[in-house]
């Protein structure tokens, strides 16, 4: 039974009077960005994938050396003073290629998840509006695709209509708003019974507003939160798709062909496998923990422990 | 609980039909064909096997062709690999990638709920913390990163472990423990969750009231209910290891399904990918029938309905 | 006779981000075999908490007990091994709770359920077991026993459920029930039955009662000792007798006074003013002082101990010590005395 004071302090909920606290008040985000922030994990989280981004982005143009240029006397070689994070079998330095890897790698996480983003949104909150049969016959579209074996599918649409980039966005895009759209629905659904919608109701005001102003600031929390957590799942699906050969394809570069790069002269040249898949595994790594973060801190019954 | 089970299999007719139509139109508008890589043929070769095949049939008669074929059971010729039916070979490299898929969910079981339970006793803990972590890796880090690297270190570096193949019993563990990482990293975080949430909950405080050791608590009172997110994720979890073994397999070079089929839509081997496709779907809706039963037998407040 | 139970000095606090809350700030008290000892206070007062810290049954982040001992049968239950106070628990102390919804375990059945304590304190078989379990939910008087031995908590009511409950804690004869708050979510017909049965399997066992609600007016037609609990402390404690017709101190007339059935139709409800103190914060004096009518300075200022003011009747009122002020009792009906 161990009573020390250290860890666990708990929001005493309780009897208190007129304290400043109270009177106060905290709006939910305000609360949430609070709660944000006393997470250590989340806040380094962010502060790791700040850098990345800003590495990627921005760092080439301070940089000498391109992507391409190639040393094919120098061959592969470890880490040095030159090379950073050494090169690679043509002598391409293997810090720039991560660095431009990255660019095409959380390019393609964050534009398809915002096409699934959208996507589910509208589609989710539409369903959950409109509520009786037609939300059932949407629903019911949404479960038989899901029921389909996705990355077969992916993988197919991949292998037979050529491997252009833009049907990479399409093809991951189309299976993540599945899930958007059943959680907008959800947050819809258990929204529109509230009390305060109705109450808004009561009141007299008009659809659009009632959608606009209490809907869906009160339905975004969960859409952020599970936003956040499919830009990972979407590098890691493009990652997949590139170490098949079936994603990006030479002269761009992503984290994913790195990585089967990699793999494959591995025995000789670990540092080739190592590097982009350390890279990889603390992008998701700390998007995950941003993403737990989050959810954690918008959920207002708070503590989970 | 018949009826229920009579009626979910009629649900999976038109799921499986809409799968296999999709699939089929999707192959046949692809560019390109199973024989265009072949060494060259005279026309005439090129004809036989053309009506051999039924290429010569307008489309839609080939699809019924097929499709007749399939209500049989009858999943038609491998147009890859000469003489040998698709039946064949899907008996052939299924049982394989069920037995890698069998090992890869022990693993994860066993890792997962350890890790999960020993997490949920002791709430925000150096142990949770670590064994939260963990998990967190097993997420972030993909198959196709954490495969080589296992790889590099057991068997490359310490030669303990054969880089591929399937032959020896030993060959198993380095390929379920690649595949099973993730599931074990989600496990680990529904356990500790559902059981955080049961742990928390009077009826456990009642147990203790009577005098329940803490072993008889989490056994008897908080597994029952904590698992209970587990088991829902149990069908997703055992679809997925069966049909999204094909990085794994491709690294160990482990003769599965997944590989074959991977090979099959390389090689446009229409049957064959049709073939797995279906397979695969009706697959997932047997496995997520199977977790449906367990999950009402286990909470008794469900019914089958 | 021997006593049962001695509280003595019983401190209880949480250890939260806003401070440290002390829910239980020094209680004491006894009780003898067979009894039944009503505690009565607002939620907040530190009622539940006492108890549960009997058993040592508080969540231990935040919570923590931080001094006391409590007697029971020469061990004291605040300081003993995990296993001597496991194998107390269910056995000799049982304990049933407020709200039988989620106080019951919905994936158990019920018989399992209210076997339990056999299982885990009595040598006996499970078949054994399972005949005292049906014998027991006969005795609360749950209808068609046998069968609903096998049925789930969510089939049963309320009322059922709290029986189920209390046949749970009484399968292995207990010298000790604590029953917190066992009527509060209840129906008021049901709760009379409740109290009834409750009553009655004390009689035929002999189990003395620890009784805790915040209806002063239950405790009357129940209890024969009651404790007056007010911000963690107990302010008055005597006889159910001397507690309502002669009370000692003005926040249990004040309670008495709440008591609705009281006024005349018609007639304007009363409500102690003002609101329970923050027990984050220091409390100097008398706790009850900001919303009492006899309140002075010295009240506030003076250190306040419970002292015996009558033969066995003690009070924390300074004023009423000091012998300056005297109260009236509330008008009770004489319907309330059932046992008087």
């Amino acid at each position: 039974m161990d009573g020390s004071e250290a860890e666990i302090r708990m929001n005493a909920v309780g009897e208190t009077t007129g304290t400043e606290e109270a009177e106060r008040g905290t709006s939910l985000w305000r609360d949430a960005w609070q709660r944000l922030g006393k997470n250590k994990m989340a806040v380094i989280s962010t502060v790791i994938l700040i850098l990345i981004v800003l590495a990627s982005f921005i760092g080439p143009f301070f940089l000498k050396l391109s992507y391409e240029t190639q040393n094919l006397q120098l061959g592969a070689v470890p880490p040095d003073v030159r090379h950073w994070l050494g090169t690679d079998t043509l002598g391409r330095d293997l810090f720039v290629r991560i660095l431009y890897g990255g660019r095409v790698s959380m390019s393609v996480g964050f534009c398809a998840t915002a096409v699934a983003l959208t996507i589910g949104v509208f589609y989710g909150a539409i369903s959950g509006f409109l509520g009786g049969k037609i939300d059932m016959l949407m629903m019911r579209v949404v479960d038989i695709i899901f029921a389909l074996p996705f990355t077969v599918f992916v993988i197919l649409l991949m292998v037979f209509f050529g491997r252009k980039f833009v049907l990479l966005f399409a093809a991951i895009g189309a299976v993540q708003w599945l899930t958007m759209a059943r959680i907008v629905r959800g947050q819809v659904l258990s929204l529109r019974h509230q009390e305060f919608i109705e109450a808004a109701e009561a009141l007299g005001l008009s659809k659009p507003r009632i959608i606009f102003r209490h809907m869906i600031p009160n339905a975004l929390g969960p859409i952020i939160v599970y936003a956040t957590l499919t830009v990972p799942a979407v590098m890691l699906l493009e990652a997949f798709l590139s170490f098949l050969g079936l994603g990006v394809q030479p002269p761009m570069s992503s984290w994913g062909v790195l990585i089967k790069e990699g793999a494959e002269v591995m025995e000789e040249f670990p540092w080739l496998l190592i590097f982009p898949g350390l890279v990889l595994a603390i992008t998701l790594f700390s998007l995950n923990f941003l993403g737990d973060g989050l959810r954690d801190a918008l959920d207002p019954r708070a503590a989970k422990d | 609980m018949f009826r229920f089970i009579a009626r979910r299999l009629l649900q999976m007719v038109p799921v499986l039909f809409v799968i296999a139509t999709l699939t089929f139109f999707m192959i046949r508008l692809a560019p390109g064909g199973p024989f265009d890589t072949e060494r060259n043929t005279t026309p005439e070769i090129q004809q036989s096997l053309d009506r051999y095949y039924g290429f010569n049939l307008p489309i839609y008669r080939q699809y019924f062709r097929w499709l007749g074929n399939a209500l049989h059971g009858d999943l038609g010729p491998s147009y890859r690999y000469a003489n040998r039916t698709v039946n064949e070979l899907i008996a052939e490299s299924f049982p394989i990638s069920a037995e890698l898929a069998f090992w890869s969910l022990l693993i994860a079981l066993a890792l997962g709920l350890t890790a999960g339970i020993i997490a949920s006793l002791r709430p925000n803990s150096a142990t949770d913390y670590i064994a939260s972590s963990f998990a967190m890796v097993g997420i972030s880090v993909p198959n196709f990163v954490l495969g080589p690297l296992l790889v590099l270190i057991f068997a490359l570096k310490l030669n303990w472990l054969h880089v591929s193949g399937w032959e020896h019993p030993i060959d198993r563990i380095l390929p379920s423990l690649t595949l099973g990482a993730l599931y074990a990293a989600y496990i680990a975080r529904l356990t500790r969750g559902g059981m955080l949430e049961i742990l928390s909950q009077d009826f456990i405080r009642t147990a203790r009231a009577k005098g329940a050791s803490n072993l008889r608590v989490i056994l008897k009172h908080a597994l029952r209910g904590g698992l209970l997110p587990v088991v829902n994720y149990l069908g997703p979890t055992a679809a997925a290891l069966v049909t999204g073994s094909f990085a794994v397999e491709t690294i160990f070079q482990i003769p599965g399904l997944g590989r074959y089929f991977v090979n099959a839509a390389f090689n446009r081997d229409y049957t064959m990918v049709l073939g797995a496709v279906l397979f695969y779907a009706w697959l997932i809706v047997i496995f997520n029938l199977i977790v449906d039963v367990v999950l009402v037998w286990m909470d008794p407040k469900q019914k089958f309905e | 006779m021997a006593t049962l139970l001695r509280v003595e000095h019983l401190r209880t606090s949480f250890h939260t981000r806003a401070g440290t809350v002390r829910a239980v700030d020094d209680v004491s008290f006894s009780l003898n075999p067979g009894e039944t000892l009503g505690i009565v206070g607002e939620s907040g007062s530190g009622k539940s908490v006492a108890c549960l810290s009997l058993l040592r049954l508080i969540p231990s982040p935040p919570g923590r007990i931080e001094t006391g001992r409590a007697d029971f049968g020469g061990i004291d239950l605040l300081h003993c091994e995990d296993r001597q106070l496991r194998a107390i628990r269910g056995d000799r102390i049982a304990m049933i709770f407020q709200d039988p919804m989620t106080s019951l375990n919905p994936y158990m059945r019920v018989g399992d359920q209210v076997i339990e304590p056999l299982v885990i304190h009595a040598k006996i078989s499970r078949e054994q077991a399972w005949h005292r379990g049906i014998e027991a939910l006969r005795e609360v008087g749950m209808p068609d026993a046998e069968k609903r031995m096998r049925s789930y908590p969510h089939e049963f009511s309320g009322g059922m459920r709290q029986r189920v409950m209390i046949a749970a804690a009484l399968i292995t004869k207990p010298a000790l029930l604590v029953a917190d708050e066992p009527t509060t979510a209840l129906d008021v017909t049901v709760q009379a039955q409740i109290l009834e049965l409750i009553r009655k399997m004390q009689r035929e066992l002999g189990t003395a009662v620890i009784f805790i609600t915040h209806d002063i007016g239950i405790v009357s037609g129940f209890c024969d000792r009651v404790l007056v609990m007010y911000a963690g402390r107990i302010v008055e404690s005597g006889s159910t007798a001397q507690i309502f017709y002669k009370p000692k101190h003005p926040y249990n007339q004040a309670l008495q006074k709440s008591i609705p059935a009281l006024h005349e139709k018609g007639e304007k409800l009363y409500t102690i003013p003002g609101a329970p103190p923050d027990l984050s914060k220091p409390i100097p004096g008398c706790a009850f002082a900001p919303r009492c009518e006899f309140a002075q300075e010295k009240c506030t200022t003076s250190t306040i101990a419970l002292k015996d003011v009558t033969p066995d009747h003690f009070s924390a009122c300074l004023r009423i010590q000091l012998r300056e002020i005297d109260l009236t009792p509330a008008h009770l009906p004489n319907r309330l005395f059932a046992g008087e």
